[in-house]
Order: C-alpha cells, then sequence, then structure tokens
C-alpha cells in the first residue's frame, strides 16, 4: 500500500469531483423547476466570470475569506469549534479602524500595526471562550455563539459613543485609515510583466498578505511541535494527553490563533476597499468562512480552493440577473455544494478506514495462531479502534 | 440460599463452544449447565473467555463449533434480538441508558407499550411498578436516569431485561461498578429474582463475592472449563487456584543485583476514588536502577490510578512521587516524559497511539518534546522516519512501511511499535503496563529480553501485567494490588501460585466470607 503522490492527489480529489457534481445536478434540478434552462444559466455564469474584473473582483473577496477560513480551520483541527470569527472579526476591524488614524508611522510599519491591532483585539475576544472552557468547562459552540451578539452590540456601543468620527454628521462611522495605512495595490507591480487591468480594477494587496498567512498555517501545522501536538489532540485527544499534550495550554493558544486570524482577515477589506468601518463594512464573511474550512477539508490548500469557489460562484451569480434568472440560485448551488461535501468526505473517508482494516485483518489472519487468549480486552478486530 | 428444583431440564446447557477470533481461540470447549432458578457463577481470570462465551450465549456472535441448549432446546441465535425472544437478556458492565431520559422511558425504550402512533405512559409506569414490587427492585419510574446513583441504576439495567420478558439473566462483572454496601443490595435483589424462579449468571472474578451469592460455580481458563464446583465445597484458596491454573514458571536467574540507588519513590501515595472509597489507599514502593517491581492484582484494584498518578494524569490526593529523589509532584505529563519516564499505557488505543495517524507520527508521539524528534519547537521528520524504520526492523513490526496509519496494523504489531519507541527513547525509569498483551509468543520473547537487557543497564521497571508469567519471568520483586493498596510483597523466585492467588483475590486475610 505504498501511497504514491499521484493516488494521494486522487484521493483528495475524489470526494470533492462527487459533491461538485451533485451540487451540478440539484441547482439543475432547482433551474428546471423555476422554468430556466440549466444550460443558459451556467453559460451566463461561465461567460461573466471571465473577465479581468470578476477574476479581480474573486481575488480581492477571496483573500480575506481565505484567511477567515484558516482561522476556523485551525480549531476545527482539534476540534474546537470557534464559531464566533464573526465578533472576532467585527472587534478587530473596529478596533484596527479607531486606532490607525490616532497615530502615525512610516507605511510598512503602520500597516503591520494595524494588523497586529486587529490580530490582538480578535484573539483577545477569542480568549474568553477559551478561558471559559478551559477554567468551567463551558461548551465553545455556545459560548462562542453567544458572545458574536455581544460583539455586536458593544461594537455599535463603542463606535457611536468612542470611536465615531465626529466630523462627519450623517453617518456613524470611524475616522479613515490613513493613506500610511492603506495596502497598495499590486496593479503596478502586475503591469510590470505586461499586463493591463481595465480602469477602476484594482487588485488589492491582500492576497500576499493570505498567501503569507496560508504558506505559514501549513508549516505550523505540519511542521512544528505546537501543530504536531494540536493534530494529535484533534485525532484522539486521551492518547495527546498521555503523551504530555497539556489540554488547556492547548485550547487556549489555538482559540487565540483562531481569533486573531478572523481579526486580520478584517484589515483585507479595512485597509483596501473600505477603508474605515461603518455598516457597509462587509459582515457575512466569518459565518462563510466556517463552510469553507469545512468544503476545504481543513487543509490549507483545500480552503485556497474552497475560498476562491465559493467567492468565484458568488461573483459568476451576478451574470445570472442578465438572463433574468434570479441570483438566489447560486445559494442553493453553494448551499448544495457544501453539503454533498460533508457526505462525499464522509463517505470517501469510510471507504479509505475500510480499506485499511481490511488490510489489517488480512495481516492478522495470516500470523501464526498461539498469542495470548486476550481477547476481552483486547477485540478481535482493528475495527474497533476505528470507531474513534 | 434456594435450592435448585432438579426434576427440570437445565435452564441453559452449552456444549463444547467453541469460538475463534483471527489468531485467537477464544473459547476452546466449553461446557456450561444452569440449573433454572439458580445464581452461577462464571470465574476466570481477565481474558479467560467469560465475556466471550456470553456473548454466544446472548447472540452477539456464533459459535464456530458446540450447541446451545435452552430449557432442553436446541437453538441457534442469529442475533441479541432471537435471544431476548428466548427470554435471554444481558446487563453489561458499561451502563446503556439515556441520562436525559426518565427511568420509566428507558425501560421501554424499544419496546414501547401502546400503538404505533400512541405510548402508554400509564402502562408503561404500571408495569414497571408492578415488575419492581415483584422483583424487590423498587425505582422510582420519574426519576431521571442523571439523578440515579450507580446501584439505582443497574437496577434499571436489570429493570429493562425483565420489562422484555428475561426469564435468563447475564451480569456482566455487575459488582465491578459498585461500593460494598451496593453489592449486598444486588445480591440481595438477585436472591429475589431467583424466588422468581428466573435464572442469574453471574460473571466475575471476585471470588469472596462469587462465594457468596452463587448456587453453582463454573471455572473458565484459557477458553475451557477446568471445574464446576459448589462454593460451600472449596475454600477461596482452592478456586483461586483452579482460576490460576498452571504452574508458574520460574524467574530467569539474573548475575547482578539491583543497584542501590531508588530511581522511583511512592510514598503513601492517595488516590481519591468514586464516594468515600480511595482509589488508591496510602501506597508505599520504590523501584532503584537495574530493578523491575511486577504489580499483580485482579484488574481494577487500583492499577489504572497507580499508573495515572505516576503520569500525572490523575491528581494526587495525598503523598509524594519522587524520581530519582526530586519530587515530581507538581510535574506536568510532559515534564515527567522529559524527565525520563517511559510509559506504555494500558489501553493502546486510547492511550497509546493515534490510530489515524501514521506510524512515524506515533513514534514521535509521547516525546515530541525531546531529540531527535524534535528541536526547538520543530518537528524533525526525517530523524522520526528513521527511528520508525529502526523499530520496525527491531521490534518485528509487520507493516508495508513506516507512512501507514496505525489503524491499519493488528493489535499486537501496534503494540510492539509502541514498546518500541518507549524502549529506544532510553528512559530512565519505564512505566509499563502489559507490554505483550495480544502480541504472539516469539515477538513477547523479544520484548522480555528489550527489557531485560535495559534492566541489566540500569532501567528501573514497574510491570503492570495480567498476565503472571510475564510477572514471573520478569520482575526482581513482586507486589500485590488489592482494592487500592498494596496487600503482600513477594519473591518470585519462591512465591506459589496458591500464594499468589490468595492475596490477588484477598483469600490470604480470611475475609473470605
Amino acid at each position: 500500500m505504498q501511497t504514491t503522490w499521484t493516488k494521494k492527489v486522487g484521493d483528495a480529489l475524489l470526494a470533492p469531483a462527487i459533491a461538485v457534481a451533485a451540487a451540478l445536478v440539484v441547482s439543475s434540478f432547482a433551474l428546471l423547476v423555476s422554468g430556466h434552462s440549466p444550460i443558459a444559466a451556467y453559460r451566463a455564469m461561465g461567460s461573466f466570470v471571465a473577465s479581468t474584473d470578476s477574476v479581480v473582483t474573486i481575488l480581492n473577496r477571496g483573500a480575506p475569506l481565505y484567511v477567515v477560513s484558516l482561522g476556523v480551520a485551525i480549531g476545527f483541527r482539534m476540534n474546537l469549534f470557534n464559531i464566533g470569527a464573526d465578533g472576532q472579526y467585527r472587534l478587530g476591524a473596529l478596533f484596527a479602524a479607531a486606532a490607525s488614524s490616532a497615530y502615525s508611522l512610516p507605511r510598512p510599519l503602520h500597516i503591520l500595526t494595524i494588523m497586529l491591532i486587529a490580530m490582538a483585539v480578535g484573539g483577545a475576544w477569542a480568549a474568553i471562550p477559551g478561558v471559559l472552557k478551559v477554567t468551567r468547562n463551558v461548551n465553545e459552540v455556545v459560548s462562542t455563539i453567544m458572545l458574536n451578539f455581544v460583539a455586536t452590540g458593544l461594537s455599535a456601543y463603542l463606535l457611536n459613543n468612542y470611536m465615531r468620527n465626529e466630523r462627519v454628521e450623517n453617518v456613524v462611522e470611524t475616522k479613515s485609515v490613513p493613506k500610511s495605512g492603506q495596502l497598495p495595490s499590486l496593479n503596478g507591480l502586475i503591469e510590470n510583466f505586461g499586463f493591463h487591468f481595465p480602469r477602476l480594477t484594482v487588485l488589492n494587496g491582500f492576497l500576499p498578505v493570505a498567501m503569507v498567512v496560508g504558506i505559514a498555517f501549513y508549516v505550523l501545522i505540519w511542521r512544528t511541535r505546537f501543530g504536531f501536538d494540536l493534530r494529535m489532540t484533534g485525532a484522539s485527544p486521551f492518547a495527546a494527553r498521555a503523551s504530555g499534550v497539556k489540554p488547556a495550554r492547548m485550547i487556549i493558544t489555538t482559540i487565540v490563533i483562531s481569533g486573531a486570524l478572523a481579526g486580520l482577515a478584517s484589515t483585507g477589506f479595512l485597509l483596501t476597499d473600505f477603508i474605515k468601518y461603518n455598516e457597509t463594512f462587509p459582515l457575512g464573511l466569518p459565518f462563510t468562512g466556517i463552510a469553507v474550512a469545512l468544503l476545504g477539508k481543513n487543509h490549507p490548500a483545500g480552503i485556497a480552493a474552497a475560498a476562491f469557489a465559493w467567492s468565484g460562484i458568488e461573483q459568476a451569480s451576478r451574470g445570472l440577473l442578465d438572463e433574468k434568472i434570479p441570483p438566489e440560485i447560486s445559494r442553493i448551488m453553494l448551499g448544495t455544494l457544501l453539503m454533498s461535501s460533508v457526505i462525499a468526505f464522509e463517505v470517501v473517508r469510510r471507504r479509505n478506514l475500510t480499506n485499511a482494516v481490511r488490510l489489517a485483518g488480512l495481516q492478522a489472519v495470516g500470523r501464526a495462531a498461539g498469542g495470548p487468549l486476550d481477547t476481552e480486552t483486547q477485540p478481535p478486530s482493528p475495527a474497533a479502534g476505528a470507531t474513534t | 440460599m434456594t435450592q435448585a428444583p432438579t426434576t427440570s431440564p437445565p435452564a441453559i446447557e452449552l456444549r463444547g463452544i467453541v469460538k475463534r477470533f483471527p489468531g485467537v481461540v477464544a473459547n476452546d470447549g466449553v461446557d456450561l449447565t444452569v440449573a433454572p432458578g439458580t445464581i452461577h457463577a462464571i470465574v476466570g481470570e481477565n481474558g479467560a473467555g467469560k465475556s466471550t462465551l456470553m456473548k454466544t450465549l446472548y447472540g452477539a456472535h456464533r459459535p464456530d463449533e458446540g450447541e446451545i441448549l435452552i430449557a432442553g432446546q436446541h437453538v441457534t441465535f442469529k442475533s441479541p434480538r432471537e435471544a431476548i425472544a428466548r427470554g435471554i437478556g444481558m446487563v453489561f458492565q458499561h451502563f446503556m441508558l439515556a441520562d436525559n431520559l426518565t427511568v420509566w422511558e428507558n425501560v421501554v425504550l424499544g419496546d414501547e407499550p401502546g400503538t404505533k402512533a400512541r405510548l402508554d405512559r400509564h402502562e408503561a409506569r404500571t408495569r414497571l411498578r408492578d415488575l419492581g414490587a415483584r422483583y424487590g427492585l423498587r425505582v422510582n419510574p420519574d426519576t431521571y436516569v442523571s439523578e440515579l446513583g450507580v446501584g439505582d441504576k443497574q437496577r434499571v439495567e436489570i429493570l429493562k431485561v425483565l420489562y422484555r420478558g428475561a426469564r435468563i439473566v447475564i451480569l456482566d462483572e455487575p459488582t465491578a461498578v459498585l461500593v460494598p454496601q451496593e453489592v449486598g443490595e444486588l445480591f440481595t435483589s438477585l436472591r429475589s429474582l431467583t424466588a422468581e424462579g428466573v435464572t442469574i449468571i453471574f460473571i466475575s472474578h471476585k471470588l469472596d463475592e462469587v462465594r457468596g451469592v452463587a448456587d453453582d460455580i463454573t471455572v473458565i481458563r484459557a477458553g475451557r472449563t477446568v471445574g464446576e464446583v459448589k462454593p460451600r465445597d472449596v475454600t477461596a484458596r482452592e478456586l483461586a487456584q483452579l482460576m490460576v491454573g498452571r504452574e508458574l514458571p520460574k524467574p530467569i536467574p539474573r548475575s547482578d543485583a539491583p543497584s542501590e540507588t531508588v530511581a522511583l519513590r511512592l510514598s503513601d501515595v492517595t488516590v481519591a476514588g468514586v464516594g468515600d472509597l480511595p482509589a488508591l489507599d496510602r501506597v508505599n514502593f520504590c523501584v532503584h536502577h537495574g530493578e523491575i517491581i511486577g504489580v499483580a492484582g485482579v484488574e481494577g484494584n487500583g492499577q489504572t490510578e497507580l499508573l495515572d498518578v505516576i503520569m500525572g494524569l490523575r491528581p494526587l490526593a495525598g503523598g509524594s512521587i519522587e524520581l530519582d529523589g526530586r519530587s515530581i509532584n507538581d510535574l506536568s505529563t510532559r515534564d515527567r516524559r522529559d524527565a525520563g519516564i517511559g510509559y506504555i499505557p494500558e489501553d493502546r488505543h486510547k492511550d497509546g497511539c493515534v490510530l489515524s495517524a501514521p506510524l512515524w507520527e506515533n513514534v514521535i508521539l509521547g516525546h515530541q518534546g525531546s531529540k531527535p524528534f524534535s528541536a526547538r519547537g520543530w518537528i524533525d521528520r526525517v530523524a522520526a522516519r528513521r527511528r520508525t524504520k529502526d523499530i520496525i526492523a527491531d521490534y518485528d513490526v509487520r507493516t508495508p512501511s513506516a507512512d501507514v496509519a496505525a489503524v491499519a496494523l493488528s493489535g499486537g504489531n501496534q503494540q510492539k511499535l509502541i514498546v518500541g519507541r518507549e524502549m529506544t527513547s532510553g528512559p530512565a525509569v519505564l512505566i509499563a503496563a502489559h507490554p505483550t498483551r495480544g502480541v504472539d509468543v516469539g515477538a513477547q520473547a523479544a520484548i522480555w529480553d528489550y527489557i531485560r537487557v535495559a534492566r541489566t543497564n540500569g532501567l528501573a521497571v514497574l510491570l503492570i501485567s495480567a498476565d503472571l508469567e510475564e510477572l514471573i519471568a520478569l520482575s526482581d520483586t513482586l507486589i500485590v494490588m488489592l482494592r487500592g493498596g498494596i496487600v503482600a510483597t513477594l519473591d518470585p523466585n519462591t512465591v506459589s501460585i496458591a500464594d499468589l492467588g490468595a492475596h490477588m483475590t484477598g483469600a490470604a486475610d480470611g475475609n473470605d466470607g
């Protein structure tokens, strides 16, 4: 059972392929029922997406989505469900926006410190459910969801009373992030290679940040001792504990990283297209991040594919308007894609497990009999261990 | 004590039951005859095949050979459902109750009175009260199971079985979870059950209890029936000898002596248990460098707590643990491991390895804080793979490669990997629980040799094992655990099987009833 590189990739792609096929079938059905031609719809989506402007929009929206999804995924990796990315993201954005105009620094440092502020605030907010879980065994799913509501109220209060730009009368918003704190666009860099952007099309500078975070995520999870402890805790908390992992410390560290990434994600908008925090600031992202982490199987490469596919479908759905098809059909597509992925992942996982156990069974039969009669404490089939 | 009516056919007769699992014969020709309306105890060591036999009777699996007769009629059960239909019910050691349902809801679950659409609550409560009154198993039907104590939960389990019409009730180690007073209550209930004509099969390895409650005793050893006795005809010592059986092996004499330096010292170590009884009660012993201390004892007498408390996985309620003269009371599990304590856990699937992770990651497990596996927080995958390949070769781990998931290995091979991992990390002290459990004979001998060589080189070993042969073959000194305390310190060179059995079962103190 030498796992070759190609087989590994094939296995990884099998489930998504099944999921995409299922999603296409279901949304085609939904289109037919509502009296539209699926072929026309997909063609409209395809042609709409195939423009520089669309691709840039997908990248601009996909990059923060990617970062917030990584934050969710790091928790998922050890079965820690941080559903509070929404609040962490929101507070991170608000504090970063309000603080950014209060000091000035040369550009790279200013950008970096704003990002650190967003991460610190997101991380600190996430630490609350972490501490509650460790000290009082409060389920983090419940506490993070509840803290989302607290964060919504808190951010509105802080914005109204302390962080509002008083010089603007009609709108409640923070001051703008100074020029030195804004991420430069990548247009100039790419035009050096002879590519020309249409007018008003701006590729945001957050994309490289997202790439760095993705690589850092991979290195942290698969190459460091912390990542080893984290993965082992996720796979088998008892074995991890027996190996010396400190559960409390792992929980706090992981949820703080998770929150910090949610905070960082908000700067993907704050330091680019939006510049200030007000009610138009994009907020739906963190919840989408949960779905994207799930779709990407908590792996940085998978999440990258999922994040950009997700924002791709959202962008493409705007093309449906030309065909007089309600763009909400894309919601059905995303929904079924998510659901069929979860099912397909599970089916493929069980198939792989069965294969592994079958192999083990053959080995057990092949062994000479005469071992200790130990069937009470040791199940005859290794499948018993596989149920975890 | 109820006397069995002798005229009717036996309630249960098992003839020549053989059950094989891959690589293991769990039951190798078991005969069992149970008279109706009696309490029949089945005793045997851990792994003797008691549970396998009962699962056969309960229809959880089918025997490879042999026949089952219920009230004189041949039966074959394809599933527990069919066994229940024939009036056989089983109460498992681990309760299967829904905490957030009431007692009556738990009892009727899966067999609800009323029509398909309507659940007859009144009927359910009435039938439950009647059952309780008839058999002396009183529980309030409307209490939530989460509010019940262990003894009450067990009563609910028994009621569940009786509610389904069982006339034969199998109890798998029912006293393991009970405190002494509850044991008394359970036995009273069992007697009133037999008075009503119910037949009880009682699996246990606590001989004093068995002698107190059973009408007949069948002893099983190594998958075979080795004796059928009446409790009044045997002493606990004789029963212990029947149960443990074989002559003890002679330990291999060693030329060198253990060093004088203490590696691990436990002073008055106490661990809280369920209720008032401590799980470990003022345990004292020390392990010298170059010495193997073997812990004998029936499982569930504090061995798990002893392992946990040494590894820092369970809080110390009193006393102290010292490693090389330095207290490790306040050290974390990781610090204890890094300080040189190797650990082979009791339950390899739960604590010993991560089944979904590849072998090379499992080899890092527990040693991720030290060289060669990590340096300054980075995992050295190359070193881990190299070490894994060495272990695979030296410990004869049968695996296609170091990259397969641990789940793909058989239990014995997983165990060899774990032993190899702990031994190659060069520990100063090794805490080993059942190091060769599930391992084939050849590899067992190899593992023993590795441990002996390491001992000669100064390793201090605390060996907990259910395998007496292993204990005798390896230990320099044997200590016996019973009810959370150490009841005897024995010399493996001179100890007799009767002595050891008597100490393990508590028969030596004369408290055998």
